[in-house]
């Protein structure tokens, strides 16, 4: 279900595992309950340290989007947590179709806008820490 | 100190015939990591590598590895009992066999596992009644790292784990890396000038250049920290003196202002923007970027 994070993207290791959980739970690929692979097998499976693992595991959980149970492996975490979590990206991507649509209104292009999020982000990343 | 830390030095040093091949290395590895040592060839790796076994002698500064002193002869012993080291050679016995050499290895270690042995004998597929002279590459550099997951250490050392394998083979290496250290709590310092296979299995890295460490760190941080900004500007680019900590480098060229930070892009942009340029772009910076950033290149 988890597919290789690129390590030379830049982009943390991590922070690609999360968003590939977050991604699967979106989409529906992950539901609420289902386990996730430990992080021994996964770590050999895509052939990154288990450390790394262990630390997207260990931000997933604080996010409340996974739980981990003692002894038992990672888990999706239930129902309520889960609707909170669509409910807000359903929010934040009518908050970005609003903002795209009058970009184009202004003749940006899809890559200027692709460039301008990314630079946004970048350039909040360090101050904030928050990235979920 | 010595607890935190599988591997400590500070202010290494080493001269050889008027060649300063350390040139005051400080490194913290810590328990439990798999520490990349990122540099060019000539770069030091494997001088460090040996003064940390005790196989060459510093001329100053200290090392210690499981907290104890890397250049006592004593310890030193101790600390290649309790560690498996892969040589840049592979230096094995060329007139045995596959099964000769494990068995001679083994006999040396009492915590030699064989069910590690059984394991690895058949992931790595390795012929047991082959000469070591008729081995590939590949399954030479195979058999040494069997020979140095087998033996119970609690430290692996890998000079140069992957040098001349093919994409395939670096792979089943570094999986079995992984593999073993999932499993078995240990830590391995690697030396690579290969970018991408720390990229990929490290969790910490230092790079060393001309004897020295010119950054340590933990990868997830770097890749989190470092921005490269790119600022276009009406006409020719400025000459800002930015205030802003953790600039690495600035770059004017005509009308772009290229800033690379160690430290985010925000206080660089708070400043750029005052500078009004027409474009600003931020973009993370790969491990390579900084590798290539921070290494001297050859003059």
């Amino acid at each position: 279900m988890l597919f290789r994070p690129n390590p030379s993207s830049g982009v943390p290791i991590y922070l690609q595992l999360m968003e590939q959980v977050k991604h699967g739970i979106e989409t529906g690929a992950l539901r609420p309950g289902e386990q996730l692979p430990g992080i021994r097998p996964l770590a050999e499976e895509l052939v990154i340290n288990p450390n790394t693992v262990a630390k997207a595991y260990r931000e997933l959980e604080h996010e409340g989007v996974i739980e981990l149970r003692h002894g038992a492996g990672a888990f999706v975490s239930g129902q309520v947590r889960e609707k909170k979590l669509t409910d807000r990206l359903r929010a934040g991507q009518t908050i970005v179709a609003a903002a795209v649509e009058r970009l184009h209104a202004r003749g940006v292009t899809d890559e200027e806008i692709r460039r301008l999020f990314e630079a946004e982000l970048a350039g909040l990343s360090r101050s904030g820490g928050e990235r979920g | 100190m010595a607890d935190t830390f599988i591997i400590e030095t500070a202010d290494l040093r080493k001269h050889y015939d008027g060649v300063e091949a350390v040139r005051g290395l400080s490194l913290q590895v810590p328990a439990g990591s798999i520490y990349g040592f990122l540099g060019r060839n000539g770069a030091g790796k494997t001088t460090t590598i040996k003064l940390l076994l005790g196989m060459a002698r510093p001329t100053g500064g200290r090392a210690r590895v499981f907290g104890l002193a890397a250049d006592e002869d004593r310890a030193s012993v101790d600390i290649r009992r309790r560690t498996g080291f892969v040589s840049d050679d592979k230096d094995l016995y060329d007139y045995m066999t596959v099964a000769e050499m494990i068995r001679f290895t083994a006999a040396f270690f009492p915590r030699w596992r064989a069910d590690l042995e059984q394991r690895y004998l058949r992931a790595f597929a390795l012929p047991l009644d082959r000469k070591i002279k008729a081995l590939s590459r590949g399954m030479r550099t195979k058999l040494a790292l069997l020979l140095a997951l087998c033996r119970g250490a609690e430290l692996l050392i890998l000079d140069e784990p992957t040098a001349g394998l093919d994409p395939a083979m670096t792979e089943e290496v570094l999986q079995a890396l992984v593999t073993h250290v999932a499993a078995e709590e240990m830590t391995v310092f690697f030396s690579s000038h290969q970018i991408a296979e720390v990229d990929q299995i490290a969790d910490r890295v230092a790079i060393i250049d001309r004897g020295r460490a010119v950054l340590t760190g933990a990868l997830d941080d770097l890749r989190e920290s470092y921005r490269r900004i790119q600022l276009v500007f009406d006409g020719d680019a400025p000459e800002p003196a930015f205030r802003a900590p953790g600039v690495v480098r600035v770059r004017r060229k005509g009308r772009v202002l290229t800033v690379l930070s160690s430290a985010g892009a925000e206080r660089i942009l708070d400043e750029a923007r005052a500078l009004n340029p027409v474009s600003v772009d931020v973009v993370p910076v790969t491990l390579k970027e900084i590798f290539l950033e921070t290494v001297t290149v050859e003059d």
